[in-house]
């Protein structure tokens, strides 16, 4: 679970950074999204480090998603009965919210498979074979800006508690100020990657970029 | 008359003998038996040699043989458990029974101090001899200096084990063992864990017991309370005992019965003890031909928190070691009870234990200590909430120390007895003094055991609290959690081969008359219970009797009082029979049934304890008797006439106890008074 | 020794329990609800509920089960959930929680842990039996009595010494798995390999002892750790979430090791 949690953070972490490219006009982003394709070629195929991430990435949420259902259903079974009155002191918004937060991605990135990659939907009717432009259009329209929005809350959230998460699962945090470390890792990743990421479409909207 | 020693109390026989020097206060309630031995010891060799002379001579039982054996140990505290892991390890069949959910509750878990081991790792003077000494001094003289001298030999193994299962015990910066002085003496010898020492050692007994279980060789049952030992042939052959849950009964047969069942020291109802601790299994065994030895003997320890109301179920011990630098005081004016303690200036306060005994002040033994609050407030001089019109408490006050050392030094060093003190009281102790009272906190009587800790019932053997045998008349801090483990890990698996090499024994089955017996003992009194359907309940029986043994059983001890308790103690029995009131049913987890049998036996133990105390006219260790005392209010021991071991027999229901004298002799140590002015 | 009821009555509160009742493992439960009135702040949680005992018995009804023994906060046999926190809301334990930590006219909901791994007996009172199991499972540091060899012959550095103590202190009360969403127990087994962990002795069986423990912890139906945190601020002995870091590096390196 954490190793493919670090994953999903390393490729976001990425992800974001060329995402950020669009900050850089149409031809570096696009410039961007074919090296990508192209890297390492002729020794790979042409989207050869593509499918490296693709695949590592599946494999991750394969990984990723059974141990969570497998935690759950174990949680669910652990506690049949449940208390009438129980008060949380300790736990925290994200944390309390790993499962659900969880799936809403699962789904946001359907979506977004959807739209980006596999479908390439441009919902104002434009180009689609055009990265730059397929981001730049989608972003004009205030409702998708919400979308990405409110999956971006949703990953900050599941990466707060994620990056905590993770680094005491690897066994990273012996001490109490290990500990504090990771909590602020925790915060520090969730807010530098949402935040990374929904520069693009408020930029978008706003017309900073165009 | 008092400086009797050795020469002297050799002749007790010719005392007993002879009425005019012998009082008897206890005529009338008891009859006197044959005197007692103790065979097993080989006390006609030096005293460093009985031990090993010992082991040497107890037979062994071939390993392919001890699985055949089963052994029944009754009680998981220090001394259940270390016994029954030791027995598992050696190969034998264990069953091992507690009252609690798990074994590791049993109540040598809550002992704060620390345990003494005669290492001398400070390389202060310290001996297995000096460990002796202090420990037969400390039990006023009423104690077997074999035994004791055993358990001084056998303290410095139970910190190497201990160590060895991973026991955290305080350590220097260097990583060796730390050790402190404790309970006023004069060398550093007590191991400790912070304040906790009791749960590491259990803790680490415990997990003993579990890899036995594991293993194999030991089977636990846990809300188990043992209710009655089979004795078949004159020999102990196993315990009835009901499963707390369902509420069946049990029958367990065994080769041999150990019992670890701790001490009873809540015939007092309030006490520092648990809730559940209880004498029934010892009762039980009692009942059945076991005798009990000094139970009039009770360690009350002068740093408690004061009772605060009529619904208090138990009293919290702070550690003595709070005496090192609080100073224990009360007002001079009774009028200035009620007063905030700050507003009474130093010249209204009575200092009495630094006035009265100079050289030792505040960190007088605790018997003295308890007896000196009690005479404070018994004169009105109390402190605190009135409970019943009076107020028992005394001050201790730390304001001077935390001018001395600072309030973070004070912090430092009895933070957390100062946190557990505001949780409890809900006050201040680094702005208002401390209150304090005495509770009782020990017994030093329990079942007589030889020097094979066995009982006077063959193949029923006894250890820890629940035995009698090491502490005398008084038991120094620091010395019943190696009592517990030395007769556990050291001292029981020898003795006890001796014993088994006789087997196995013959079988017996379920349906064998004694079996049967003890089986409808325990339902009729089950049944007894559930069907009186009377209207008070177990509790208010308990706290009634509590307060009888506190009144007249407890610090200070007198003919008249002790004649009264025994009264009024045989009038709340016969109420209780006729008129207590248990609900629920047999079959099913029913904790008002758990208490009625134990208040049930709690009362004939009371009132044995009573005629005990009333025998004993004598002060001696924890038993002070208001008729035997020296002008200034000191106690006065007699060995003259007492240098014995009161051993009682049951003398059947409507009987009177026969009491046996085991005299005791010392060969090895002088007998001397003690003074501590 | 009574005390004088009239300066109780003084402070008295009046309180609202709601309580599970449930007659025994295998029947069903529900809250009742009792009133309590003259509840002095000076008793502690317990007390209180002796107080309610007396009362029920005394109208024939049977006395709620509850579970204490030594009520000083150390043996671990008590423990209630109290208005869904467990041990209460002072950081202790449920016998050394005291009345003073509410008020007049409090409703206080009282439950049993819930946890399938402690199934309910009676009332409030459940069957902890699964710890000892996973103590049993590797729980120990293997060493016969009289095979020790002289105490003073391995030197524990004083931080190892005392970090080995600040998580031996673990009562084994199960607060931890009360309070976890998730019903794991890893705080509680967290404890025990750091304590165990940090001493010298305890090396040679600091591989199987994560592996065993942890297996038989599944096996019992605990839930896995999500590192809520809701164990540590409800143990009463202030274990940290260190413990559940240390277990998860011990058991990183005895997977390393191949067990
Ligand atoms: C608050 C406190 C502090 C103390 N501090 C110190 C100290 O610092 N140093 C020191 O040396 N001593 C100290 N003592 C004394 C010491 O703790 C005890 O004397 C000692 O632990 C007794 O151990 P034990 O094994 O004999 O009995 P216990 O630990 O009391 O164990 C009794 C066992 O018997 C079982 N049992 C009892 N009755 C039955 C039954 N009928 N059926 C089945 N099982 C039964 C119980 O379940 C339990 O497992 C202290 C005592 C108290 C109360
Ligand atoms: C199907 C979608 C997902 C589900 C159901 C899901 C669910 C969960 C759950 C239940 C946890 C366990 C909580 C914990 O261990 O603390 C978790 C942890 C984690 N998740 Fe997800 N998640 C999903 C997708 C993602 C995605 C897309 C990312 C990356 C953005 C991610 C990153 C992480 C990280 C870093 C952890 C911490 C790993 C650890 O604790 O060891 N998850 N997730
Ligand atoms: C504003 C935010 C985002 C923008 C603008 C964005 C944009 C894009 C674009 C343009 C692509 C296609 C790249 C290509 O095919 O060349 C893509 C692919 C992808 N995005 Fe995003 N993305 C955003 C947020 C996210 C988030 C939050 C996640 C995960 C939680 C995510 C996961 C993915 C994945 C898994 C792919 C597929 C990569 C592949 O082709 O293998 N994206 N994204
Ligand atoms: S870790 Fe804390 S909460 Fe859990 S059992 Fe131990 S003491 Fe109780
Ligand atoms: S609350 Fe539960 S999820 Fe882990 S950190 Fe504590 S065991
Ligand atoms: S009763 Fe022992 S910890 Fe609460």
């Amino acid at each position: 679970m954490a190793v493919s949690g670090l994953i999903f953070i390393g490729f976001l972490l990425i992800h974001m950074y060329g995402n950020l490219k669009v900050f850089a006009g149409h031809d570096a982003f696009n410039e961007y999204a074919h090296h990508l394709r192209t890297f390492g070629e002729p020794m790979l195929p042409y989207g050869g480090l593509l499918w490296i991430i693709r695949v590592t990435l599946i494999a991750a949420l394969v990984a990723h998603v059974s141990s969570a259902v497998m935690l759950t259903i174990r949680a669910g079974k652990a506690r049949t009965t449940k208390y009438a009155v129980k008060k949380n002191l300790a736990s925290s918004l994200s944390s309390r919210t790993m499962r659900w937060g969880g799936l809403a991605l699962f789904i946001f990135v359907i979506w977004h498979l959807i739209h980006f990659t596999i479908g390439k939907v441009n919902p104002t009717g434009g180009a689609t074979n055009d990265p730059y432009q397929l981001v730049v259009d989608s972003f004009g329209l205030w409702w998708m800006v919400l979308i990405y929005l409110a999956a971006l809350v949703a990953v900050g959230l599941h990466l707060h508690h994620g990056t905590w998460s993770a680094m005491q699962t690897l066994g990273l945090t012996g001490s109490p100020r290990a500990r504090s470390r990771a909590k602020a890792a925790g915060l520090v990743i969730a807010v530098l990657i949402a935040g990374g990421f929904a520069l693009v479409p408020l930029s978008v909207l706003f017309g900073i970029v165009a | 008359m008092t400086d009797s020693n050795y020469e002297f109390s050799a002749d007790i026989e010719g005392h007993a003998d002879s009425p005019a020097a012998f009082s008897d206060d206890a005529a009338g309630y008891y009859t006197l038996g044959e005197p007692l031995a103790d065979t097993k010891a080989p006390n006609d060799l030096p005293i460093s040699e009985r031990w090993s002379t010992r082991k040497f001579e107890a037979r062994l039982v071939n390993p392919a043989n001890r699985r055949k054996l089963s052994i029944i140990v009754v009680g998981t505290g220090l001394a259940g458990a270390s016994a029954a892991a030791t027995l598992g390890e050696a190969g034998y069949v264990v069953k091992s029974f507690c009252y609690q959910d798990s074994p590791r509750r049993a109540h040598s878990i809550a002992a704060q101090g620390g345990i003494n081991a005669a290492k001398n790792y400070k390389e202060d003077g310290d001996s297995v001899h000096r460990l002796f000494y202090d420990t037969v001094k400390g039990g006023d003289y009423r104690s077997r200096e074999s035994n004791v001298y055993r358990l001084a030999e056998v303290s410095t193994n139970i910190i190497d084990q201990c160590v060895a299962q991973g026991v955290p015990f305080a350590r220097e910066y260097g990583g060796l063992l730390d050790n402190r002085s404790f309970g006023g003496v004069q060398v550093s010898r007590t191991f400790y864990a912070r304040g906790q020492t009791g749960q590491q050692l259990l803790i680490g007994a415990y997990q003993a017991l579990e890899r036995q279980v594991a293993a194999g060789t030991v089977t636990t049952y846990t809300r188990h309370e043992m209710l009655e030992v089979i004795v078949v042939d004159g020999k102990a052959r196993g315990i009835i005992a009901r499963d707390m849950v369902t509420g069946e009964i049990e029958t367990h047969l065994a080769d041999v019965v150990v019992l670890a069942s701790g001490g009873y020291g809540n015939v007092f109802y309030l006490s520092t003890n648990a809730m559940g601790c209880n004498v029934t299994a010892a009762w039980r065994a009692h009942r059945k031909g076991a005798y009990m030895a000094n139970p009039c003997y009770t360690q009350i320890h002068p740093t408690c928190i004061p009772v605060s109301g009529s619904h208090q179920s138990k009293l919290t011990l702070m550690s003595e070691s709070l005496r090192n630098d609080g100073r224990i005081w009360v007002p001079k004016d009774k009028a200035d009870c009620a007063k905030d303690p700050r507003d009474i200036p130093e010249e209204d306060r009575d200092y009495y234990l630094e006035r009265i005994y100079p050289s030792f002040g505040n960190l007088v033994p605790r018997d003295i200590a308890s007896r000196a609050a009690k005479y404070q407030c018994d004169d009105g001089r109390g402190v605190g909430p009135e409970v019943d019109g009076v107020r028992r408490g005394v001050y201790l006050d730390f304001a001077d120390a935390i001018k001395r050392l600072g309030r973070d030094a004070v912090e430092s060093k009895y933070g957390n007895l100062f946190d557990m003190y505001a949780r409890i009281t809900g006050e201040d102790p680094y702005e208002v003094p401390m209150r304090i009272y005495p509770a009782v906190h020990y017994v030093m009587g329990g079942l007589w055991v030889d020097y094979d800790l066995q009982s006077t019932i063959p193949g029923l053997f006894v250890t820890g609290e629940a035995n009698f045998s090491d502490h005398g008349a008084n038991r120094l801090g620091a010395s019943a959690l190696m009592q517990g483990l030395a007769d556990g890990y050291f001292v029981l698996p020898h003795t006890i081969r001796d014993y088994l090499a006789d087997g196995p024994f013959e079988p017996i089955s379920e349906d064998h008359p004694a079996v049967v017996e003890a089986q409808q003992n325990v339902q009729d009194r089950i049944n007894h219970f559930l069907t009186v359907d009377g209207t008070r309940s177990v509790d208010s029986y308990h706290r009634e009797l509590g307060n009888i043994m506190w009144e007249y059983c407890g610090m200070e001890r007198t003919e008249t009082g002790l004649k009264k308790a025994i009264e009024l103690i045989r009038t709340l029995k016969d109420d209780f029979y006729r008129n207590v009131k248990v609900l629920g049913t047999a079959d099913s987890l029913n904790q008002s049934l758990e208490k009625a049998g134990r208040v049930a036996d709690f009362f004939e133990l009371g009132e044995l304890m009573c005629i005990d105390a009333l025998n004993r006219r004598e002060s001696c260790g924890g038993h002070f008797r208001g008729e035997s005392q020296t002008e200034d209010g000191e106690a006065l021991r007699h060995d003259d006439q007492f240098a014995y071991v009161a051993a009682w027999e049951w003398g059947g229901e409507d009987g009177q106890p026969v009491l046996h004298k085991e005299d005791l002799t010392y060969t090895a140590i002088e007998m001397k008074q003690r003074s501590y002015k | 020794m009574s005390a004088s009821t009239t300066e109780e009555a003084k402070t008295g509160m009046k309180l609202t329990l709601k309580i599970w009742r449930q007659p025994d493992a295998t029947s069903s439960g529900k809250l009742h609800t009792y009133q309590l009135a003259d509840v002095s702040p000076d008793m502690s949680f317990l007390e209180m509920l002796d107080v309610l005992n007396e009362e029920l018995n005394a109208k024939g009804e049977d006395p709620v089960a509850f579970d204490s023994d030594c009520r000083e906060g150390i043996c671990g046999m008590c423990g209630l959930m109290i208005n869904g926190e467990a041990h209460g809301p002072e950081v202790t334990t449920t016998c050394q929680l005291h009345m003073r930590s509410f008020s007049d006219g409090d409703v206080i909901t009282i439950e049993p842990w819930r946890s399938d791994a402690f199934p309910v007996m009676k009332d409030l009172c459940v069957d902890r039996q699964a710890f000892d199991r996973i103590i049993q499972s590797g729980g120990y540091i293997s060493v016969n009595t009289g095979s020790a060899p002289e105490a003073h012959s391995v030197q524990v550095p004083k931080d190892a010494a005392d970090r080995a103590f600040d998580v031996a202190t673990c009562i084994g009360c199960g607060a931890c798995v009360a309070a976890c969403p998730n019903g794991s127990a890893s705080l509680f087994i967290g404890a025990k390999i750091t304590h165990l962990g940090e001493l010298p002795q305890g090396q040679a069986e600091r591989d199987s002892r994560v592996v065993d423990m942890l297996g038989q912890h599944d096996a019992e139906g605990f839930g896995g750790c999500t590192n809520i945190g809701e164990c540590a601020a409800a143990c009463p002995k202030e274990i940290p979430l260190d413990v559940i870091s240390q277990l998860n590096k011990d058991l990183r390196t005895a997977m390393l090791h191949g067990r």
